[in-house]
């Protein structure tokens, strides 16, 4: 899309070890042919097609055909969250503040844990009603096996995962197997799931973390060192370059359109901008957080599995029409599972460093709006409701868009019943700029 | 001139609910043979496709492979034998682009990860050796034309190496030029040894590549016509039904005897 091309490429090489296949040869000029048409005659580019120009001035006019035909991508969530900053920084001076936003960037990891595994599941179209007190249960499995227990945390650890990952299989089970609707599986699992979190939690009902296990250090563990975060953020920077640069070097070998060099630049340059502020922000108070690191990993991680492997591209494939998927010899029932599974686990995942957060795994956990703000931090972040559109990164963005709102309330002592409504209305406008970008979409033929 | 058989359906029959949409279908398809299967709306052609492609199993009959029974489950055991589809409906994923769509379910690896630019190499090749012109590889294939994401379709049938391959009405929606590489592409699997399946409403198109015309009528075979002793009357009729009775059986295969 956003693609430079050199110029037309010549088609029709045959391609590696493979026997010769029909259209390798040339058009033999059937009995209905009248055109001869060799392949050089045809350009593979379409003329009338929109080409991006290198340089700022293509940028603005690819920005601007992208919004008029609906293809906001991040854009709607970054507005959002830079008003949301502006609104709270000009409120209260503190909001800005190196200490609020390093807390923030911890607070929001528990969530966007969730965030992350309900983004897989809305890539199918689905939905996971569940995750909330799933992610209760797994974190109330860890405490009592941990701290009641005398369990190894290791083994608690791994145990609260797998349980995580099994529950996730029972409701990919009756969804793809039995075929229940996925909504009304997991609306029970919610029930289902908080009942067992309760009876394992026993009459005292609150565990207390030790503090010193291996869940409240992962959430807790703040590297001090200046070189931590920026040397997290070089790395980051260094990464996306190398990418970026084979990527266009392979590309440019193989005669296939690649970015230009000044697009490589530019978005390193943003990224740059971005990575070192936020490392800076956060070695002006404590440092970087080990659980904001390791929500980084595993955003990046998850995001190279949905766009570099089989099967993240047979993810995408079920979003978009599942008959289409079965017939290209999907296992549909098999992706189904498994993508539940993955959300179950981050619901896992997510427990954890929430319980952490409040050192305790108790009743209320997995409660409130937990669920709510897990499934809106994925919509609000661009991953769309109507499946097979929406990136990894949608948990970070709509997590933080939450977050910050919260925060924000809470410094202006705002009670909880505003906070809850702003947090509605954000969802809805989410939902509508969803919903108008498929529209929109739609009519510029791109849905 | 074609060579052993590659398919063949021995009283295949497929219910819908009330709807009867098979009985009792006869079918041979030889290598190097172009066997067009003709009929009119409803009479069962897509349905005898999607049997074929594992879509749909059949409630009675057997399915021969070379020459022995085989069990299609689901479309990945049709894909393994060496079966390639062109659904009618397309069965596209619309989100995914077109290099995406062309290797869906088979796409190329390096070191286990996707291997983008094989990809989209391979996919131009293939696409302009079809004479279409597409914007970009990489635009999601909802904002291609119907002949476009027709097209796509039809390359994405020749991305395995197939023995035979079915085009369920290919050409419909396609402009002169691009029709004629279909029927270009289609005597060219035929000169390589394929077997092929096409369906089409086109009486020209099918007078032009087929060599043997099998009519469905009402979910029922109705006649198997060679090209070179029919004409386009004769199969119309079949089609219609208007000349179904023993005069015109008797003479499709007093026909065949004399080949
Ligand atoms: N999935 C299905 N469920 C119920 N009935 C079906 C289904 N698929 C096809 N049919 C019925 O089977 C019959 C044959 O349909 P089919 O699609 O095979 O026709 P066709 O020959 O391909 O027609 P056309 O030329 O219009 O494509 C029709 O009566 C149709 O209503
Ligand atoms: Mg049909």
């Amino acid at each position: 899309m956003s693609d430079h091309i050199p110029g037309n490429t010549p088609g029709g090489e045959p391609g590696r070890d493979r026997v010769p296949l029909p259209e390798d040869s040339m058009p033999t000029g059937g009995v209905n042919a009248p055109v001869p048409v060799a392949p050089e005659a045809t350009p593979a580019v379409d003329p009338r097609l929109i080409v991006r120009q290198e340089g700022i001035k293509g940028y603005l006019a690819e920005f601007r055909r992208r919004v008029s035909s609906g293809e906001l991508g991040s854009l709607p969530v970054v507005v959002a969250l830079i008003v949301i900053w502006v609104v709270f920084g000009s409120l209260n001076s503190s909001f800005l503040s190196a200490q609020n936003l390093s807390n923030l960037s911890q607070q929001i990891v528990g969530t966007g844990m969730i965030a992350l595994g309900v983004v897989f599941v809305l890539l199918l179209g689905e939905i996971d009603l569940s995750v909330a007190y799933v992610s209760g249960l797994c974190a109330a499995l860890f405490a009592v096996l941990n701290v009641n227990n005398g369990v190894n945390q290791w083994v608690a650890l791994l145990v609260a995962l797998a349980s995580g990952a099994a529950v996730g299989v029972i409701h990919g089970l009756f969804f793809a197997k039995v075929g229940v609707p996925a909504f009304v599986v997991t609306l029970a699992g919610n029930l289902g799931w908080n009942g067992l979190m309760l009876q394992v939690l026993g009459a005292t009902g609150t565990v207390n973390l030790s503090g010193k296990d291996i869940v409240s250090r992962l959430y807790t563990t703040i590297y001090g060192q200046q070189i931590a975060a920026y040397g997290a953020a070089v790395i980051g920077i260094a990464l996306f370059v190398i990418a970026s640069l084979v990527d266009a070097a392979r590309r440019k070998a193989a005669g296939v359109p690649y970015r230009p060099m000044t697009d490589i630049v530019v978005r390193t340059v943003v990224l740059a901008i971005i990575a070192f502020l936020a490392a800076y922000t956060l070695n002006q108070y404590k440092g970087l957080p080990l659980a904001l690191l390791i929500f980084l990993i595993f955003i990046v991680v998850l995001d190279f599995v949905l766009r570099r492997t089989t099967y993240g591209r047979k993810v995408f494939a079920l979003g978009g029409n599942i008959e289409g998927a079965r017939r290209a010899g999907i296992d549909v029932a098999w992706i189904r599972i498994s993508v539940f599974s993955i959300c179950s686990t981050m619901a896992a995942v997510g427990g954890l460093f929430l319980a952490a957060q409040i050192q305790s795994a108790s009743q209320t956990s997995g409660g409130g709006n937990l669920l709510m703000n897990s499934i809106a931090a994925a919509v609000i972040g661009g991953t769309s409701l109507f499946g097979g559109r929406g990136k990894t990164w949608s948990a970070l963005l709509g997590a933080l868009v939450i977050g910050s709102i919260q925060s924000g309330m809470n410094i202006e002592g705002l009670s909880n019943a505003i906070q809850f409504m702003i947090t509605g209305a954000v969802l809805l406008a989410a939902v509508v700029v969803d919903s108008l970008a498929r529209r929109t979409q739609r009519a510029a033929g791109r849905a | 001139m074609a060579g052993e058989t590659v398919l063949a359906l021995r009283g295949v029959s497929k219910r819908f609910g009330a709807v009867q949409a098979l009985t009792d279908i006869e079918l041979e398809v030889h290598a190097g043979e172009v066997v067009a299967l003709v009929g009119d709306n409803g009479a069962g052609k897509s349905t005898l496709v999607k049997a074929i492609a594992g879509v749909h199993q059949p409630d009675e009959g057997v399915i021969e492979w070379q020459g022995r029974p085989v069990t299609i489950h689901r479309p990945q055991d049709a894909q393994q034998l060496g079966i390639a589809t062109v659904y009618q409906d397309l069965a596209l994923c619309d989100n995914l682009d077109v290099v995406a769509n062309l290797f869906l379910g088979r796409e190329i690896r390096r070191l286990g990860i996707l291997d983008e630019v094989a990809m989209e190499k391979r996919s131009r090749g293939l696409l302009d050796t079809l004479s279409i012109r597409i914007p970009s590889v990489r635009i999601p294939v909802a904002s291609l034309s119907g002949g476009q994401r027709q097209v796509v379709a039809i390359a994405r049938a020749l991305i395995g190496s197939p023995k035979v391959v079915m085009l369920d009405e290919p050409t419909a929606a396609l402009g002169v030029e691009q029709t004629a590489q279909v029927l270009d592409l289609v005597e060219r699997l035929r000169e390589q040894d394929h077997g092929v399946i096409l369906i089409s409403h086109n009486m020209a198109d099918v007078m032009a590549v087929a060599d043997t015309v099998a009519v469905l009528r009402l979910g029922r075979n109705n006649g198997v016509f060679d090209k070179r002793y029919t004409n386009q009357e004769e199969i119309i009729s079949a089609i219609t039904g208007a000349t179904d009775n023993a005069v015109t059986r008797r003479r499709a295969r007093g026909q065949e005897g004399s080949q």
